[in-house]
C-alpha cells in the first residue's frame, strides 16, 4: 500500500459500524500536510465518526490510519495527542468548573506540579500568536460559546496539535466570530499545520478550505481543489446527482387563519435574546416553511406554541378553531392545550428524547397520545395497538415486532413512527422540526408526501427545515429566522435559495419583523 | 511523544460495544443468567468445601433442608414474603428511575406508626385498632418517601443521598421509642402481651369471660403468617397489574424514560415523582404495620431486617417485575435459612450463620455481573491484517 | 464542668478521627464520580483484618514486635479493603453495573465477611476478644506534647498516631486535588468523564485507583476505629456498629461539600452532636435522647444537600458525573 509522502493523514479501508449500521464503510483518504481540508458531507454522511476515529474516540472495526506515512494505531484519545491530534468537538469537552487554564492542563502529562501560572504564561503566547482573546482565570460555566471554543482550540495548541479537527466549528458562531475563526485557521495553516474542517455550509467551504474532501453514506466519495469547486459541483459530489427534488407542491386550497403569532419573545438561560417580537400567521391548507441557521430559535418557537417553553410577557399565540372560537395558548400546558380541543400536533426534533418513548414498542408510543382516552384508571391499549399496527403497514416501518422498543429502529422507521402518530391525531395545526434528518431519500420523500396531505386535508403545516432546496420546493411560505428574528418571509413559488440563504445571515435592521 | 512508540503498538484485542439494536433473545438472556447462578452456586460450594470441608453434595443437601425442608419451608415463605413486599414498594420508584435506597426507614417508620397505636390506643375494638394502625402507618411510609421526592421534583436534590439519609433518622427514631417504652426493663418484648390489643391474630382469637384466651381449632386462616403472605402477595400482584395496565403505570414509564418525553405528552412530571413516592413509600409503611402487627408484635431496628436495602438489589434485577421479584426473594431467603441450617449443623468446624451474607454477596455478584453480557458484547478485531510495526 | 467538657471532646475527637479517615476515603472515590455505598462493608472488613491479623500475631509469639503489630494490622486492613474497592471498579467501571446496587451488594458481603473471618479466627469462648499489645502501639501517645501541656494536651495530644497521620492524609489529599496533575485529573473524571477521556485521561484506571485507594483508606479507618474508639477490644457485635459508622462517613462527605479540609472539623461536629446525650446532661442538666441526638448529623447532612441545590453554587456542589456510569463508545 503506498501512502504519499506529503500527506498528514491518510485512511485506508476504514470501516466502523454501529449494530448492523455502516458509519463508515471502507475510507480511504489522504490529507496534505498544511492545507485546510473541509470535511463535507451531508448529516450523517460519517463525517464525524470517521474524525473520532482519528481523535481516539472510537476504534475503527478495520483499516488502518497512517499519518506522516507511517501507520498508527490511535486506541485513545491520548494516542491522538501524543500524535498530535487535536480535535474540536461539536459539543465542548470541558470541565464547567474549572478555569480555562486547569481545562488547558488538563491530561497534559508533564512532570512536576501543577503550575497554573506557567499554563497561564503559555495561553497569553498562544492567544498573541494567532490573535485569540482568552482570560486563564475564567470559570468555563461563566463563558460565552465562542469562548469555549476558542478554550478548546487553545487546548488542542498548547498541546502541540500539528493536526486539527474541528467539528462543525461554525454552527454556534455569529457571522463576525466565523470570519474570525477562519483567519486564526489561515494563521495556523501559515504555521504548517494541517487543518480539517466538519462542515455542511458550502459557502464556507469555499471560503477557507484548500480542497474538499466529500463523504457520502459513510463513503469516501472524492476529493476537489477549492479553486476548481462550485456549489454546483460539491453539491452534485455531496448528494450524488443533480438535485431534482420534485416535491409535487399544489395551490394550497382555501387558506383560512388557523394560528397567529403575536410577539413572541423568548430568553435564554443567560437572559440572552433567543425569540424577539416573532409574529406571523399560519393558514389551514398550506406549508409555512421555517428557516434558519441551526439554533437561532425555531425550537423555541415550535415549543412556545406547543406550550413547553416558558415566554415572555406580552407574547401571544392564538388559535381559530375550525368552528370559529379563538384560544390563546400562551400560559397552557400541553395537557390544557388538548383538553381545550385545540388538534395540535408537534414533531420535535429530538424525536428518542421527546417525541417518543425509546424504550417502549410501538403501541407504547401510540399510546402516548391516547393513554389517557378511557374513563376508567386503566390506560387505553387496543385502540393503540390497531394505530400501531396501521401505521406499520401504512408507512412500511420496518420492526421485527409492535413491541420492539422503538430505539432499536433505525432513524427512518423511528421518523415514520413519529409522524405516523402526529398525524393520525387529525390536527389542525402540524409543526414539524427536521423531519427529514438523516433519513434516506425514499423516507424523506414518505414523509413529503405525507405533510402534502395534510396540506389538502387542510392543515396547517409548519415546516421547520435545514436543506434549502427542501424548503424552496415544498413549502408555500418561507419565515426566515436570523438571530431570533423574523427577517423575512418570502413566496416558496418565486423565491430562491440564495434569497433565503441571505436573509439567514443577514439581519435586516432591529425592527425586521414587518415582513408580512 | 515520539510517534513510532504509539505506532508500535498494536491495535487492541478487543472492544466493548453495547448490544443496540442486536439484542439477545430471552432464552440465550436466560441462558447467561442461569449460568452466572451456577458459577456462584459451585464457587459458594468450593468456599464452604475449603472451609469446613464439607463436601458440596452434604453442603447443598443441607442448604435445601434448611430452605425448604420440613418444618422450614413455612419460615422461607413468611421472610420471602417480606422482602417481597418491600421490592414490590420499590417497583414503581425504580422504573421512574428514582433512586429510593431509603425503603429500609420507610418501613422501619411505618412500623412504628403502628406500634405507636398499638401502645396508646390498645382499648379500642380490634377491628378499629388495627385498621388505624394501618391507615398511620401508608401515612407515615408515605410521608418518609415524599419529603426527599419533594426535594427532587421541586429542586433537583440528589434522590440516593437523601433517602438514603432518611434510613438513620428512622432508625434512630425506632431506637428513641424502643428505648422509652422499654423504660427499666432490659428488653421492651411484645407490645400488649396480655390483650394482644393490635395483633392481628386478634380477629380471630376468642377470650373467655375472664379474659383468658380459648385455644380454638387452628387452622390455616387462624395464621397470622398466613394472611401476611396473602396480603403481601395480592399486594404483588396488583402492582403488576398497576405498572402494566393503568394509566398512573404508563406515566411512571414515561417520567422514568425521559422526563422531556412525558412533559411533551403533557404528563406532570413533579406529580408523577411525588405520587410514586407516596405508593412507594406507603407500601413500605404497609410492609412495616404487617409486620408489626402480624409478625414481631413490637418494634426493633431489625424489624426491616435489612431487606430495605436488599431489597433494592431485588427490584432491580428483577427489572419492575413483580413475579420475578418474587422468585429472586425466595431465593435471597433460601439461601439465608440453608445457611442458617449450615450454621446450626456446623458450627463446631467454624462456620457461622455470618456465612450466609457471603455466600449471598457471591451470588448477587454473579448473577448481576451477568447482566453486563447481556447488554454488552466484546467485540474482537475483524481485520487479520495486523498493523505492521515500524 | 471542664472536666466534661474535656472528656466530651476528648471522646469527640477520637470518634473524629476514624471518621474523618473513613469518610476522606469515600470522598477519594466520590471525586472519581463513583458513589461506594459500599463503604460501611469496606470498612467492616477493613477492622475485622486487622483486628484479626493482629490477634492471631500477638497470641502466637511471647514478646509481640510494636513495629510489626503496626504494619500488620495496616497493610492487612488496608489490602484487604482494597480487594473490596477492586471488586466494586470491575463490576462498575469494567462491568457497568449500577453503583447503588453494587454498593448495596458490597455492604452486605462486607459486613457478612468480617463476621465470618471474625466468627473463624477469633474462637473465644465469648467471642470477645482484646488484643493489648495492639492497643498499646496504636494509642501510644507523643511524648511531652501528650502530658506538658495542661489541657491542651488533653484535648489535642491525647491521640494515637493515627489521628495525627488523618490530618495529615487530609491536608494532603486537599494539596493533592489543588496542586497536582493527578488531581486535576481526578477530579476531572468526576465532573466529566468525556470530557477527561477526550483530554487523554484514562478514566478506567482513574477510577479503579480511586476505587482501591479510596477504599483501602476506609479500611485503615476501619482498624483504627478498633484500636483507638474501641480501645482495641473486639466482638462480633461490633462490627454492626462499625457499619453504621460507615454510613455516617457517607453522611460526612456530603456535609464536608466533597472538600477534603472541611473533613476535619465536619467529622467534629458530626461526633460532638453524636456523642452530646452522654455529656450534656453532666454539663447543663439537660437530658438528651441518645437517639434523637445520634439522629443530628443525618438531618444537618439533608439540610446541607437542600441548601447546596438551593443556591446553585456551582462550587459546592458534588461531583457532577457522581453515580454514573461512563462508557466511551454509547452514543
Amino acid at each position: 500500500m503506498t501512502i504519499p509522502n506529503n500527506t498528514a493523514v491518510a485512511f485506508r479501508g476504514v470501516t466502523k459500524t454501529f449494530g448492523e449500521v455502516y458509519a463508515n464503510r471502507d475510507v480511504s483518504m489522504d490529507i496534505y500536510k498544511g492545507e485546510i481540508l473541509s470535511l463535507l458531507g451531508e448529516n450523517g454522511s460519517g463525517k464525524t465518526t470517521l474524525m473520532n476515529m482519528l481523535s481516539g474516540i472510537y476504534c475503527p472495526d478495520a483499516g488502518e490510519i497512517y499519518l506522516d506515512g507511517k501507520p498508527v494505531a490511535i486506541r485513545s484519545p491520548q494516542d491522538a495527542h501524543h500524535l498530535g491530534i487535536g480535535m474540536i468537538h461539536q459539543h465542548f469537552k470541558l470541565v464547567d468548573v474549572f478555569t480555562a487554564a486547569e481545562n488547558v492542563l488538563l491530561g497534559v502529562k508533564e512532570k512536576g506540579l501543577l503550575d497554573l501560572s506557567a499554563a497561564s504564561e503559555a495561553i497569553r503566547r498562544i492567544c498573541a500568536t494567532y490573535g485569540f482573546e482568552l482570560d486563564p482565570s475564567m470559570k468555563v460555566y461563566d463563558m460565552s460559546v465562542s469562548q469555549k471554543q476558542t478554550l478548546e482550540i487553545v487546548k488542542a495548541l498548547y498541546r502541540g496539535a500539528n493536526v486539527l479537527v474541528l467539528d462543525e466549528p461554525t454552527a454556534v458562531l455569529t457571522p463576525q466570530e466565523t470570519e474570525k475563526l477562519f483567519t486564526v485557521l489561515r494563521e495556523m495553516r501559515k504555521d504548517g499545520k494541517t487543518v480539517i474542517i466538519i462542515t455542511h455550509k458550502l459557502h464556507e467551504v469555499l471560503a477557507v478550505s484548500d480542497r474538499v474532501a466529500i463523504l457520502r453514506k459513510g463513503e469516501y466519495v472524492g476529493a476537489i481543489n477549492t479553486c476548481e469547486a462550485d456549489e454546483q459541483i460539491l453539491t452534485e459530489m455531496m448528494v450524488g446527482q443533480k438535485v431534482e427534488l420534485n416535491i409535487e407542491r399544489r395551490e394550497p386550497v382555501n387558506p383560512v387563519l388557523r394560528l397567529q403569532v403575536k410577539n413572541l419573545s423568548v430568553k435564554g438561560h443567560e437572559g440572552e435574546d433567543v425569540l424577539k417580537n416573532i409574529s406571523f400567521e399560519l393558514y389551514g391548507g398550506e406549508i409555512l416553511g421555517i428557516a434558519g441557521i441551526s439554533g437561532c430559535g425555531q425550537k423555541e418557537l415550535l415549543e412556545s406554541i406547543a406550550g413547553l417553553q416558558h415566554v415572555e410577557q406580552g407574547s401571544s399565540v392564538s388559535y381559530d378553531t375550525p368552528d370559529g372560537k379563538t384560544e390563546e395558548l400562551i400560559g397552557k400546558d400541553p395537557k390544557q392545550i388538548k383538553s381545550m380541543g385545540v388538534a395540535l400536533s408537534f414533531v420535535p426534533e429530538d424525536r428518542l428524547g421527546m417525541g417518543l418513548v425509546g424504550g417502549m414498542g410501538m403501541v407504547g408510543n401510540m399510546q402516548l397520545r391516547n393513554y389517557t382516552m378511557r374513563k376508567s384508571i386503566l390506560a387505553e391499549i387496543k385502540h393503540s395497538r390497531e394505530l400501531a399496527q396501521q401505521i406499520r403497514e401504512e408507512l412500511g416501518v420496518v420492526t421485527p415486532s409492535l413491541n420492539t422498543p422503538v430505539r432499536r429502529l433505525s432513524g427512518g422507521n423511528v421518523q415514520k413512527v413519529l409522524v405516523g402518530r402526529e398525524i393520525a391525531s387529525a390536527p389542525a395545526v402540524l409543526m414539524t422540526a427536521y423531519a427529514v434528518r438523516g433519513l434516506d431519500i425514499g423516507a424523506s420523500y414518505t414523509i413529503y408526501n405525507l405533510l402534502n396531505k395534510q396540506k389538502e386535508k387542510g392543515v396547517a403545516v409548519l415546516f421547520v427545515g435545514e436543506d434549502l432546496d427542501v424548503l424552496v420546493a415544498l413549502c408555500d411560505r418561507i419565515l426566515v429566522l436570523c438571530d431570533g428574528h423574523v427577517n423575512g418571509i418570502v413566496d416558496g413559488r418565486t423565491t430562491t435559495k440564495e434569497e433565503v440563504g441571505y436573509l439567514m445571515t443577514n439581519l435586516k435592521s432591529e425592527g425586521g419583523t414587518n415582513h408580512e | 511523544m515520539s510517534n513510532t512508540s504509539v505506532a508500535a503498538k498494536k491495535p487492541p484485542l478487543f472492544h466493548i460495544v453495547g448490544r443496540g439494536r442486536g439484542q439477545l433473545p430471552f432464552y440465550q438472556a436466560w441462558g447467561i443468567r442461569l449460568g452466572a447462578f451456577a458459577l456462584a452456586l459451585i464457587l459458594n460450594a468450593v468456599f464452604v468445601y475449603l472451609v469446613v470441608g464439607v463436601d458440596p453434595i452434604t453442603f447443598y443437601q443441607t442448604m435445601l433442608k434448611g430452605a425448604f425442608g420440613k418444618g422450614f419451608l413455612w419460615p422461607t415463605i413468611k421472610t420471602s414474603a417480606k422482602l417481597l413486599c418491600i421490592a414490590v414498594a420499590l417497583a414503581p420508584a425504580f422504573k421512574m428511575r428514582f433512586w429510593n435506597i431509603g425503603a429500609e426507614g420507610q418501613v422501619l417508620v411505618g412500623g412504628i406508626a403502628a406500634a405507636v397505636v398499638m401502645f396508646y390506643f390498645s382499648d379500642l375494638p380490634a377491628v378499629v385498632i388495627l385498621l388505624l394502625m394501618m391507615i398511620v402507618s401508608l401515612v407515615a411510609g408515605a410521608l418518609w418517601g415524599v419529603i426527599p421526592a419533594f426535594f427532587k421534583a421541586k429542586m433537583n436534590v440528589n434522590e440516593t443521598l437523601f433517602t438514603l439519609m432518611m434510613n438513620y433518622i428512622a432508625m434512630n427514631l425506632v431506637n428513641f421509642f424502643y428505648d422509652l417504652w422499654k423504660g427499666p426493663k432490659t428488653a421492651l418484648g411484645k407490645i400488649n402481651q396480655s390483650t394482644h390489643a393490635g395483633w392481628l391474630s386478634s380477629l380471630w382469637e376468642k377470650r373467655d369471660a375472664n379474659g383468658y384466651l380459648i385455644r380454638g381449632e387452628e387452622s390455616l386462616f387462624t395464621n397470622s403468617d398466613f394472611w401476611f403472605v396473602v396480603i403481601i402477595c395480592v399486594v404483588a400482584v396488583l402492582m403488576y397489574f398497576y405498572l402494566k395496565y393503568t394509566k398512573q403505570g404508563y406515566e411512571i414509564a414515561v417520567v422514568g424514560e425521559s422526563s422531556n418525553t412525558a412533559r411533551y405528552a403533557g404528563i406532570s412530571v413533579k406529580k408523577v415523582i411525588l405520587r410514586t413516592m407516596i405508593l412507594s413509600g406507603a407500601i413500605c409503611g404497609l410492609c412495616g404495620f404487617l409486620v408489626v402487627s402480624a409478625q414481631s408484635n413490637t418494634v426493633s431496628v431489625s424489624m426491616a431486617g435489612g431487606y430495605g436495602f436488599t431489597a433494592i438489589i431485588v427490584a432491580w434485577l428483577s427489572k419492575f417485575n413483580t413475579f420475578t421479584m418474587a422468585g429472586v426473594s425466595v431465593l435471597i431467603v433460601a439461601l439465608e435459612q440453608g445457611a442458617a441450617q449450615m450454621a446450626n449443623e456446623y458450627n463446631f468446624m467454624g462456620f457461622s450463620v455470618a456465612a450466609a451474607d457471603v455466600m449471598i454477596g457471591i451470588m448477587l455478584l454473579f448473577i448481576v455481573g451477568s447482566e453486563f453480557f447481556i447488554h454488552y458484547k466484546v467485540m474482537f478485531r475483524k481485520s487479520s491484517k495486523e498493523v505492521a510495526a515500524v | 464542668m471542664m472536666d466534661i467538657l474535656v472528656s466530651w471532646l476528648q471522646q469527640g475527637f477520637k470518634f473524629a478521627g476514624f471518621l474523618a479517615l473513613a469518610a476522606l476515603g469515600e470522598m477519594i472515590i466520590e471525586k472519581s464520580g463513583s458513589l461506594n455505598l459500599g463503604t460501611p462493608g469496606t470498612m467492616c472488613v477493613g477492622a475485622a483484618s486487622g483486628f484479626i491479623s493482629v490477634f492471631l500475631y500477638a497470641n502466637s509469639v511471647a514478646a509481640p514486635n510494636p513495629l510489626v503489630l503496626i504494619l500488620l494490622a495496616l497493610t492487612v486492613a488496608f489490602l484487604s479493603a482494597m480487594l473490596m474497592g477492586l471488586v466494586f471498579g470491575f463490576f462498575t467501571v469494567t462491568l457497568r453495573i449500577n453503583q447503588n446496587v453494587i454498593g448495596l451488594i458490597m455492604t452486605i458481603f462486607g459486613t457478612g465477611l468480617a463476621k465470618f473471618l471474625s466468627d473463624f479466627f477469633v474462637k473465644t469462648e465469648s467471642g470477645n476478644a482484646r488484643c493489648q499489645a495492639a492497643f498499646e502501639v496504636f494509642t501510644a501517645k507523643i511524648p511531652f506534647l501528650s502530658d506538658s501541656l495542661g489541657i491542651v494536651s488533653k484535648v489535642l495530644f491525647n491521640y494515637g498516631f493515627l489521628f495525627y497521620l488523618t490530618i495529615v492524609i487530609a491536608i494532603g489529599a486537599w494539596l493533592f486535588f489543588k496542586k497536582t496533575r493527578t488531581g486535576l485529573n481526578l477530579r476531572a473524571v468526576g465532573e466529566n468523564p468525556a470530557t477527561a477521556d477526550a483530554a487523554g485521561i484514562s478514566v478506567t484506571r482513574y477510577k479503579y485507583l480511586a476505587s482501591c485507594i479510596g477504599s483501602g483508606l476506609v479500611g485503615v479507618a476501619g482498624i483504627f476505629c478498633t484500636m483507638e474508639f474501641k480501645s482495641g477490644a473486639w466482638a462480633v457485635a461490633d462490627i454492626d456498629s462499625i457499619e453504621a459508622f460507615g454510613w455516617l462517613a457517607v453522611a460526612l462527605v456530603i456535609f464536608a461539600l466533597w472538600k477534603p479540609i472541611n473533613l476535619l472539623w465536619g467529622s467534629l461536629v458530626f461526633s460532638i452532636c453524636y456523642w452530646a446525650y452522654m455529656y450534656l446532661p453532666q454539663m447543663l442538666g439537660i437530658t438528651v435522647s441518645d437517639d434523637l441526638a445520634q439522629m443530628l448529623p443525618y438531618i444537618i447532612t439533608i439540610l446541607v444537600l437542600i441548601v447546596i441545590n438551593l443556591r446553585k453554587s456551582r462550587e459546592n456542589q458534588g461531583p457532577a458525573a457522581l453515580g454514573l456510569a461512563y462508557f466511551r463508545e454509547e452514543r
